[in-house]
């Protein structure tokens, strides 16, 4: 009997990449709905926009390399690069900022220098801070989340999408009823302006950690962190470096003086800091792949979101100390290569 | 108090490698099933690594079962004996199962009566014999390394004599081969005599027979074997089921915390390590008087009616095998010989089996999983954690593509065991492994 002759390896675990990109994608589930329960639907409706635009950006650019558009388009990369970019948005957000934010993501970041797998910078990252330091006033509008208080008005998702579509409220809506400063914005100001953590910690919009609303969303990301911890797609390494390097940080300074700085608690539930952690800085492609690379990778990020955050002009920092730690992952590759066995050290 | 027979208190569990599906008790529900000797065999005079035997027997010449057939060309290579009792039919070339290319071999048409050379009488004192003689007899009885290396049992016993270390591999780690499992529980005291005779052999202190956690029966058996035996120079070690353990290299840093050095031999820490079933087919030359003429070869997969494990006569056609384990089932994809990981798909079964045939699987879709198309890189380093050799096969990859010779050599492939982990883990489906294949081809040629 005939057969047909193979070289070895014959089989094959049963994971792919698409697989991966799936279970990040059910990861983020709880950490999605958490933020339509705090701010609406516009994280969906930004989502759907970033997805449109990050496929046909992809689409064209396998076109334009000669590539065949499957299965590379279909791998659920463009998807959970478009859902991470959304998380990062305001709810709020004129969709041509999203599309340049996708456009630039996938098509200079991710395509320009060879597509998945090669990219030296995380698409999604890439993005934010190109639409952050390009729209800074859109960047800047959070609406306040709903977490009860009396003077609440929330934007219906007749009036998130004419933002979306028209860049305006519609009448009888301002700007400055549904919008409130983050509560990394209000400490910034606030300790600028010489008050201590105490007074700034005053305002409503804060909770128990980080800001009122958005410190759930933090959790539920974090949730999503231990289901991909489980599921063996990332290694515990970069996340712990990462938080572990912000709030070593953190702490060190508010022991010095809690009045002036910020809560490791803080630092820990607000702004990017569990996206970053779980969801960014293990992006595998722009990370290192070894463990002692990942562990001073994570610090980094950890590190420079800390002095970014207090000594920049920028509320939060993880995604520029995610770009900046991204150039480095060549250099931390070749430092920390593990000793061949049999060989000398 | 400790365990006199138990060499270690804890099952030796190592950091890297992958846990892959076993399916072992496919071919292990039923005892080994002992061949009746084939009407025909083709047995290959290039079994071994290095150049053929040269045939000493032509056409029309009448063998004996056990009777030799091809002789060595240089030092430290095999002799090769009839596994069955008949007439040289050819001494051609041909292809044989594993090979590429036609090798040397020898053909026989059995005569069905099965009579014995008797030119090796059984020797029951051999365990008192210098170290020199039992060599010689290992040379004469043609032994091969069973655990798939075929690499000359004498030759290799001779360069590590003096080494106070025997391991004996126990271990098999790859799913579905299920042999040396089998022989451990239905012949213990033969592997555990065989374990003392290539002592002996060796001029060694020490006999480590090393097992894994998942087989529960072999390992009573072993134990109850050397409870039986007595000989306080022999022990048995438990290493955690994960593929590759078995691998020479690792199982010596797994049972002995000890690193073979690069491009060096295990002989260099001290050991020497074989495989369990080339320890008792030593004990069936020394004691029962049988030269290398069968192997046991795990028949499984789910695409064969009924899995076993067969005694075989080396030569033996794949199909006769096949036949014997019930015949084909479920239109098989695949006919793979030796394990999933590192064995190669035969291109069909009228080729004969080799010392090296451990297994057999006639696989199904149900046994290997879907087919999956090969994407890019995206530098998860799955493939870092599961390499046992501590390479980075992603940046190996790069550097193959790249033809980069310095840099291959710098990330050291040429340590790379082709075991196949990495391919197993990359959820990009790329054949890593046949990268690496080719890269040490080429950095050897120049």
């Amino acid at each position: 009997m005939r057969f047909a002759a193979d070289l070895p390896p014959q089989w094959h675990a049963t994971v792919s990449v698409g697989g991966m990109m799936r279970t990040v994608l059910y990861a983020l589930v709880p950490a999605l709905l958490a933020h339509v329960w705090f701010y609406g639907a516009g994280i969906l409706l930004n989502s759907g926009i970033a997805l449109l635009a990050a496929l046909a950006t992809e689409a064209a650019c396998l076109r334009l390399g000669g590539k065949p558009t499957a299965p590379d388009l279909f791998d659920g990369s463009a998807l959970v690069t478009a859902v991470l970019f959304a998380f990062c948005l305001p709810p709020l957000c004129p969709w041509w900022v999203t599309v340049i934010g996708m456009v630039f993501g996938i098509g200079v970041a991710k395509h320009a220098y060879g597509g998945l797998g090669y990219n030296i910078f995380n698409p999604a990252m890439a993005g934010y801070v190109l639409v952050l330091v390009s729209f800074p006033e859109a960047m800047a509008l959070w609406p306040a989340p709903d977490i009860g208080d009396l003077d609440y008005l929330r934007p219906d998702l007749a009036a998130t999408l004419h933002y979306c579509l028209l860049g305006s409220l519609p009448d009888g809506l301002t700007i400055d009823a549904v919008a409130r400063a983050t509560t990394l914005d209000s400490a910034k100001e606030g300790l600028g302006l010489m008050r201590t953590m105490d007074e700034i910690r005053a305002n409503p919009g804060f909770g128990d950690f980080g800001g009122a609303g958005w410190e759930w969303i933090s959790n539920c990301i974090a949730i999503g962190g231990f289901v991909l911890l489980l599921r063996g797609v990332i290694r515990w390494h970069t996340p712990a470096a990462v938080l572990g390097g912000l709030l070593t940080m953190a702490t060190l300074a508010w022991l010095l003086d809690p009045n002036t700085h910020p809560s490791p608690g803080f630092h820990l539930f607000s702004g990017g800091a569990m996206l970053g952690a779980f969801f960014i800085a293990t992006d595998p492609v722009s990370s290192p792949t070894t463990a002692r690379g990942r562990l001073i990778y994570g610090a980094g990020i950890g590190i420079l979101t800390y002095a970014i955050r207090t000594f920049g002009s920028y509320a939060d920092g993880v995604a520029f100390a995610v770009l900046l730690m991204n150039v480095t992952v060549p250099l931390l590759e070749r430092w920390t290569r593990p000793r061949v066995y049999g060989r000398a050290g | 108090m400790t365990d006199p027979i138990a060499y270690d208190a804890q099952p030796r569990r190592p950091a890297w490698g992958v846990r892959t599906p076993l399916r072992k008790s496919l071919s292990t529900r039923q005892p080994i099933l002992v061949a009746p000797p084939p009407p025909l065999v083709c047995i290959s005079l290039a079994q071994c690594p290095g150049g053929a035997a040269r045939a000493t027997v032509a056409p029309g010449q009448r063998v004996l079962c056990g009777e030799p057939i091809g002789e060595p060309t240089g030092a430290g290579r095999p002799r090769f004996h009839a596994s069955i009792s008949g007439q040289v039919t050819h001494v051609e070339a041909r292809l044989v199962a594993g090979l590429g290319a036609p090798v040397p071999c020898v053909v026989i048409l059995g005569d069905g009566t099965d009579r014995r050379w008797p030119g090796y009488p059984p020797d029951p004192g051999a365990d008192g014999r210098s170290s020199g003689d039992l060599q010689a007899g290992l040379a004469a009885a043609g032994l091969l390394g069973l655990g798939g290396a075929l690499f000359p049992t004498a030759h290799k016993v001779h360069t590590a004599t003096g080494a106070p270390v025997l391991l004996l591999n126990g271990t098999e780690c790859e799913a579905y081969i299920s042999c040396d499992d089998a022989l451990l529980r239905e012949r213990a005291a033969s592997v555990v005599a065989g374990g003392r005779l290539l002592l002996a052999a060796l001029g060694g202190q020490r006999c480590i027979i090393a097992v894994k956690t998942d087989m529960p029966q072999a390992r009573v058996a072993l134990y109850n074997a050397l409870q039986a035996c007595g000989d306080p120079r022999v022990v048995m070690s438990v290493v955690t089921a994960k593929y590759p353990a078995g691998g020479e290299r690792q199982l010596i840093e797994l049972v002995l915390g000890r690193e073979v050095p690069a491009g060096g031999h295990p002989a260099d820490v001290g050991v020497l390590c074989q495989n369990v079933a080339t320890a008792a087919a030593a004990a069936d030359f020394f004691l029962r008087g049988q030269p290398l003429i069968s192997r046991l070869v795990t028949v499984s997969g789910g695409g064969v009616a009924r899995p076993c494990n067969i005694e075989a006569r080396i030569g033996t056609p794949v199909s006769d095998l096949m036949a014997l384990a019930g015949g084909y089932q479920r239109e098989p994809r695949r006919l793979i010989m030796g394990g999933p990981m590192m064995g190669v798909a035969l291109p069909s079964d009228d080729l004969a089996i080799t010392g090296a045939t451990s297994c057999l699987i006639a696989a199904t879709d149900a046994d290997l999983g879907p087919a999956a198309e090969e994407m890019s890189c995206i530098r998860c380093g799955d493939c870092i954690e599961a390499c046992p050799a501590s390479l980075l096969p992603q940046e190996l990859l790069v550097a193959t593509r790249a033809g980069n010779a310095a840099e291959l050599a710098t990330l050291g492939v040429t340590e790379c065991i082709e075991c196949g982990a990495c391919d197993y883990v990359c959820p990009s489906h790329i054949p890593l492994t046949r990268h690496f294949i080719r890269a040490k081809a080429a950095l050897a040629s120049t």
